[in-house]
């Protein structure tokens, strides 16, 4: 048995057989080109450009299938090395000069930069350098005609065990059979790690000679959480690692089991659990939950990164698409939270640099000032009602007079639409987010107004304890177990009750597999939790009783000290 | 020709995606763009349309580059250019 560490690229683990890659080591001989034959060899290398950018093209649109629009942008950088002037200029330059074929030319061209990139001291950017080999290797296939090795050989689910492995290389795993992978090369940060991460594919990387001493056919253990991968494993290891594996796997089906399981305590008291969405991309991640529809659907991926503010008709598109793919569940649509910072990048008059801008322009304040914005982005949202269930909820509330004017515009909007000829539900519930201390305690009378509430507890908390989480001398300040932070839920969950209206907490705490329990202890109606911890999120729900949790908070209410609270919480976590 | 210095303010620095993002602004004007950055004392200048020369600077967070800028689109090119240091590159 032979236990070699490498750096932990991908977690899980994989029990296999191995698979070696070998080494394509593609020996590049400098060919004298004579004079006349120079324009034929810009030709060859042109068209090997040519076919490298219908490669990328391919596995563009694999890309997005597969992983979605943010790994998307690997292949647009991927592209930009191809139009790099290093390759095209410096290339031709060499193959017009020097005379030589192009096969050597570029070889050339991409030591140089190798070199550079081989001195960087920072891994990070060191890193980037496998995808200027992904880059060159295509075209160096096309210009030597030769396939790429494919994967296709490997007949029995393998633990593949490389050099080095390219991103492009890595997007073929799954459908070849490969359990995971083993790399000499590469670091952590790498996008062949990245992606392995978001296929999840265990992988250990770095591991300077795996790929000699292990013969395909070894028996191979990855261990892709401690970046351990042992060959020729003793048995013992083998049943260690293979019960882990059981563990795992059996965690991950029973909450699997979860999806689509009623939200119910043990002793059957329900509380709604709904999903956390940043942006439509992600919406698939959050229809195979089968919740109850989605908490927070956050708007401002829709303002951000272009030079004007988002038309009715695309926020209508959005929303729409929302609503319909959610139907018959609730979609609580909040306008966007964006700050006086992004004004000015949508070609609007806005602050330059505010102080604070935690404290300043942003959320309701700003679209109160802008309402024009604020009148689109209602007109989107109740066009989108008509498709689905919808509510909307008002960022950064601090006085009864901005919910007030935010309802006078969403009026206006539902009139001039009813005018447009445009069928519209006869309500769409307005509720506010209970973020600014403000609206805790004057909550009786937005209640008057607000048709339901819900809490942010990020900015609830900074804002309670004046602690600016991104200010390193005070960060540690920020404590959501702050008795005070309780007593305030307490009171805005007892409020709103009393109104006969429902509390929704959105927000970090609902992802806090510790603090749950007090939320749900406290009464709260509605939980919306990000996509990726819903279903453990759930399963503490469905194994708690609501009268133990009722005394849990009980307890924790008469505490003084954030430590005894947690010490308290931990107790019940570890049960 | 105009220059101007800026400090990288995103916290991965001057890597792909940003490198990227720069390349495709600068690449929209027909002034030359080229990109300095202060190497143990000693200068190293790249060319501000290629991706590879940009992420060969290995510009991290809170280092100085200076953009340079030649050509009869220059201010233009400067101001777009600007806007990506101070948006951070949109990454935060």
């Amino acid at each position: 048995m032979i236990v070699i560490k490498g750096v932990p690229a991908s977690p899980g683990i994989a029990i296999g057989t191995a698979y070696v890659l070998e080494n394509e080591e593609i020996v590049i001989n400098r060919v004298d080109v004579p004079a006349m034959k120079v324009p034929a060899e810009l030709r060859r290398f042109r068209a090997a450009l040519a076919a490298t950018h219908r490669d990328l093209d391919a596995a563009e649109s694999k890309v997005l299938k597969m992983l979605g629009k943010e790994h998307a942008r690997l292949i647009d950088t991927h592209r930009l090395i191809l139009r790099d002037p290093l390759i095209t200029k410096d290339v031709t330059k060499r193959i017009r000069t020097e005379k030589v074929n192009a096969e050597f030319a570029l070889s050339e061209s991409l030591e140089v930069v190798n070199q550079a990139f081989e001195k960087m001291q920072d891994e990070f950017f060191r890193e980037r350098r496998h995808d200027l080999f992904d880059v060159g290797k295509r075209l160096l296939s096309h210009l030597l005609r030769q396939e790429k090795k494919s994967l296709s050989g490997v007949k029995t689910p393998s633990i593949l065990v490389a050099r080095n492995l390219l991103p492009s290389d890595t997007l073929n795993l799954k459908e070849n059979n490969i359990l995971g992978f083993v790399t000499d090369l590469g670091g952590k940060t790498s996008h062949t790690a990245i992606l392995a991460q978001s296929m999840e594919i265990p992988a250990v990387v770095g591991l300077s000679d795996a790929s000699h001493r292990v013969k395909t056919g070894d028996t191979v253990i990855l261990d892709g959480d401690q970046g351990l991968v042992i060959i020729h494993p003793s048995p013992e290891a083998v049943e260690k690692y293979q019960g882990l594996r059981r563990r795992s796997m059996e965690e991950d089906t029973a909450l699997e089991r979860l999806r689509g399981a009623p939200a119910v305590t043990a002793d059957g008291h329900r509380v709604k659990m709904m999903v956390n969405l940043d942006a439509v991309e992600e919406l698939k991640a959050v229809t195979i939950l089968k919740g109850d529809g989605i908490g927070l659907f956050r708007t401002e991926y829709l303002f951000l990164n272009r030079p004007t503010a988002p038309t009715e008709e695309e926020q209508a598109r959005a929303y729409t698409m929302v609503a319909k793919a959610m139907d018959p569940h609730t979609v609580v649509i909040r306008t966007a939270d964006i700050g006086g910072d992004r004004l000015s990048q949508l070609g609007l008059e806005g602050p330059k640099n505010e102080a604070n801008p935690f404290m300043g322009l942003r959320g309701i304040r700003l679209f109160l000032r802008h309402s024009d914005l604020l009148k689109t982005q209602f007109r989107a949202i109740l066009r989108a009602s008509a498709h689905g269930k919808v509510q909307v909820l008002l960022p950064m509330v601090s006085s009864l007079r901005e919910l007030q004017s935010a309802r006078r515009i969403f009026q206006q909007a539902s009139v001039e639409l009813e005018a447009e000829g445009v069928v519209i539900p006869k309500k769409v519930p307005l509720g506010i987010m209970v973020e600014i201390p403000s609206a805790a305690i004057l909550l009786d009378a937005f209640l008057e107004e607000a048709d339901y509430v819900s809490i942010g507890t990020n900015d609830l908390i900074q804002y309670l304890l004046a602690v600016d989480r991104i200010n390193e001398e005070v960060a540690h300040l920020y404590d959501p177990y702050h008795p005070a932070v309780l007593r305030t839920l307490e009171g805005i969950v007892q409020t709103t009750h009393k109104h006969g209206k429902k509390v929704t907490v959105c927000g970090e705490m609902t992802s806090d597999p510790k603090a749950v329990p007090l939320l749900i202890g406290l009464g709260v109606d509605v939980l919306s939790v990000t996509p990726r911890m819903y279903l453990r999120v759930k399963q503490i729900l469905r194994h708690s009783r609501m009268e133990d949790l009722k005394a849990l908070v009980a307890k924790a209410m008469r505490m003084h000290d954030s430590d005894h609270i947690r010490r308290l919480l931990s107790e019940l976590e570890g049960r | 020709m105009t220059e101007k210095t800026f400090v990288v303010k995103n916290r991965l620095g001057l890597h792909a995606r940003p490198a990227s993002l720069f390349v495709q602004a600068a690449s929209r004007h027909r002034c030359k763009v080229t990109v300095t950055k202060d190497h143990a004392g000693e200068e190293v200048v790249v060319n501000g349309k290629s991706v590879m020369g940009l992420m060969m600077l290995a510009a991290a967070c809170g280092e100085q580059v200076k953009v340079v800028v030649d050509g009869p689109d220059e201010k233009e090119a400067l101001k777009r250019l600007e806007e990506l240091f101070n948006r951070k590159f949109d990454e935060e």
